[in-house]
């Protein structure tokens, strides 16, 4: 097509997705005294006091690192089983693969609310509650579906003639499978890394249910700072920032492949 | 070339199904045995069978929330995806810089974190310090959704279409993209109006992506919990309370075990029967699976 | 396992949920099902009616509980029957 203009309707959608994000950094770009005392639409005192008390507060710097914590745990988890259940999804036919593939979906569908109650007695009952593994497993339950979903996509699209043309070569299948043809579907697992680390970040529900002192993510801390002490609200703007921060440098690492990753409709 | 028959191929997806039926099929069942008893303490519980279920059925609280949960899932259905469609046709048109840039911005309020996605909302909607919230003040219009229903539903909903048409539109873009330039050009020779143009071609090579986003739509705002949850907390009274909020508060508030259980069980059917619906429409429409 | 709160007729649904996969499987290796076309909307394998069959029984059983205070064991009745019926016919 010949290039056009873009619709303006589309610039005021770019508008609304920007306006809260301005108002977030603005806010944490200022003194609390000075967020209730006058509105402002650009920051009169602009100071960087909110973001020294995130990193200098042992209660706000270690809930990113429990949060990373889990979120890293999952990802290693997810990766490794999902990994070779898509290959076998992707290249054989096999009794019940059907059914277990919708199994596995249902359980991305399912609303987390419904596992809390069983959770919180199963992880209590191993010994594992309040640590970054007790979250990380719980995840497992929509990250790993997400995955082989996501992977088995990407793994479809490598023609199969390519493992038969491996093996007639002669080649060891382990030397196939990890130096040819995890190669070919690197930008998959960028995406699924991606994904899986987003949803798992961005999860609150389980995350406060299964966790109380040790282990508190900084998605509870900062629905805890709204509830309980007063409220700062320039710290927790801050604290917004920066939680956004990581997706963000993810997405820029994966930019070239989310595109495909979205074309393959498998989010 | 065809997927080759070898039933060896369980040896490769067991892993999957130990861990998920570790995270699913152990709680599952647990859920199910909570349900069915009045469990006091461990060692004390009393088999009581369906009851639990014949109270969630006739509870009028869990009516109103499913009520409301439906209304909002309808309502986040026919305004992202139309929205999302648009905002795609209107970018595919232009592959320039613009366009590639805008695609970032879009996928930039799916990687929010949920309960930021709240916060975000809360500080930019209130009437006294956030920008939304004192521009419609300043336009005389009564708004606060902390205690205006109205204020919190209209909220809640621009909060969502925020979070999530970007999804419908990328996925939708991704869908268009695909489309061979010859299609439109035959459109256009038989003079097809943008209407028609978008009805016959565009919207044919859409319905994959398309039901996969209505289908996860349809499934995460069915699931909403975090959002409403920091924003509203279920407020003004009940009146932003969907399934998960009342579910949450029954099973970690009140820590009814049984009834929780209960709510718990028919939710899940409920999310099952959709999700079933669903893929069996989508494989149709396919391949094999 | 204590905090599973395990009960008789619990473990007996799951048990015969478990025997009933278990079946299907056995069959499917002996006589490997083919796609047909029954009552329902869409073409079925034998998988996919005993799946239809199951939630079917649990949507009776909860229309059932809504509705009416009757004993549960005729909707039981009705979904065995419903079941059977998906299973040969669908």
């Amino acid at each position: 097509m010949a290039e056009k203009r873009v619709h303006w309707s589309v610039y005021a959608f770019g508008v609304y997705l920007l306006l809260p994000l301005y108002w977030l950094v603005n806010m944490s770009l200022q003194r609390n005294q000075d967020i209730v005392g006058e509105f402002a639409i650009v920051p009169r005192n602009p100071t960087l006091t909110n973001y020294a008390e995130i990193f200098t507060n042992p209660v706000w710097y270690e809930a990113f690192g429990n949060s990373l914590a889990y979120v890293s745990i999952n990802t290693l988890v997810s990766l490794t089983v999902a990994i070779p259940a898509a290959y076998a999804f992707s290249r054989y036919r096999f009794l019940g693969d059907r059914q277990l593939f919708f199994w596995l979906l249902t359980n991305r569908m399912a609303p987390p609310a419904v596992f809390l109650l069983p959770f919180f007695q199963l992880y209590s009952a191993v010994g594992l509650f309040d640590t970054p593994f007790a979250v990380a497993f719980a995840h497992c339950l929509f990250t790993v579906p997400l995955s082989v979903w996501i992977l088995e996509g990407f793994m479809s699209s490598v023609p199969r003639e390519i493992d038969e043309m491996a093996r007639l070569d002669g080649h060891a299948f382990g030397y196939f499978f990890f130096r040819l043809f995890l190669p070919l579907i690197k930008s998959g697992l960028g995406v699924t890394v991606f994904f899986c680390f987003m949803f798992s970040w961005v999860e609150l529900l389980i995350a406060r249910t299964l966790t109380a002192s040790e282990a508190k993510p900084i998605a509870v801390v900062m629905t805890r700072t709204v509830s309980a002490s007063g409220l700062d609200w320039g710290v927790l703007a801050a604290a917004g920032v920066l939680t956004i921060v990581p997706g963000i440098a993810v997405v820029w690492f994966v930019r070239r492949h989310l595109a495909r990753g979205f074309a393959l409709g498998r989010v | 070339m065809q997927r080759r028959a070898d039933n060896r191929a369980w040896f490769a997806v067991a892993p999957v199904v130990v861990v998920v039926a570790f995270t699913a099929i152990v709680p599952l069942m647990t859920v199910v045995n909570y349900s069915v008893q009045d469990i006091f303490d461990v060692d004390t519980r009393l088999f009581i069978g369906f009851d639990f279920y014949r109270e969630t059925l006739r509870d009028p609280r869990f009516a109103q929330a499913l009520l409301r949960q439906l209304a909002f899932s309808a309502l986040v259905l026919a305004i992202e995806i139309p929205l999302g469609i648009w905002i795609a046709r209107a970018l595919v048109r232009n592959q320039g810089k613009s366009a590639t840039g805008f695609l970032i911005l879009l996928s930039v309020p799916l990687l929010v974190p949920w309960n930021v996605v709240g916060t975000i909302w809360q500080i930019y909607a209130r009437p006294d310090i956030g920008l939304l919230g004192a521009a419609v003040t300043a336009l005389g219009i009564p708004y606060n959704y902390a205690s205006n229903v109205l204020s919190a539903w209209v909220t809640l909903l621009a909060m969502d279409v925020w979070h999530w048409t970007s999804l419908v539109a990328l996925l939708s873009f991704a869908g268009l993209s695909a489309i061979s330039p010859a299609y439109y050009q035959a459109a256009t020779l038989d003079g097809a109006n943008a209407w028609q143009t978008f009805r016959h071609v565009e919207l044919p090579h859409l319905k994959a992506v398309l039901t996969i986003a209505v289908l996860l739509r349809l499934m995460d705002s069915l699931m909403i919990y975090t959002e409403p949850f920091v924003l509203t907390g279920g407020g003004p009274g009940n009146s932003t309370t969907f399934l998960s909020q009342y579910l949450t508060t029954m099973a970690v508030g009140q820590f009814d075990l049984g009834p929780a259980a209960a709510f718990s069980v028919l939710y899940f059917l409920m999310i099952l029967l959709l999700c079933w619906l669903f893929y069996t429409s989508v494989m149709r429409g396919g391949d094999d699976g | 396992m204590g905090w599973m709160a395990w009960t008789g007729p619990t473990a007996a649904f799951f048990a015969a949920i478990a025997v009933g996969l278990a079946i299907m499987t056995a069959s499917e290796l002996r006589w490997p099902t083919t796609v047909r076309k029954g009552f329902l909307p869409i073409p079925t394998t034998r998988g996919d009616r005993f799946f239809v069959a199951l939630l079917t029984s649990a949507w009776v059983h909860i229309g059932w509980l809504a509705a009416t205070e009757a004993p549960v064991i005729i909707a039981s009745g009705l979904s065995i029957l419903l079941g059977v019926l998906i299973l040969l016919k669908a």
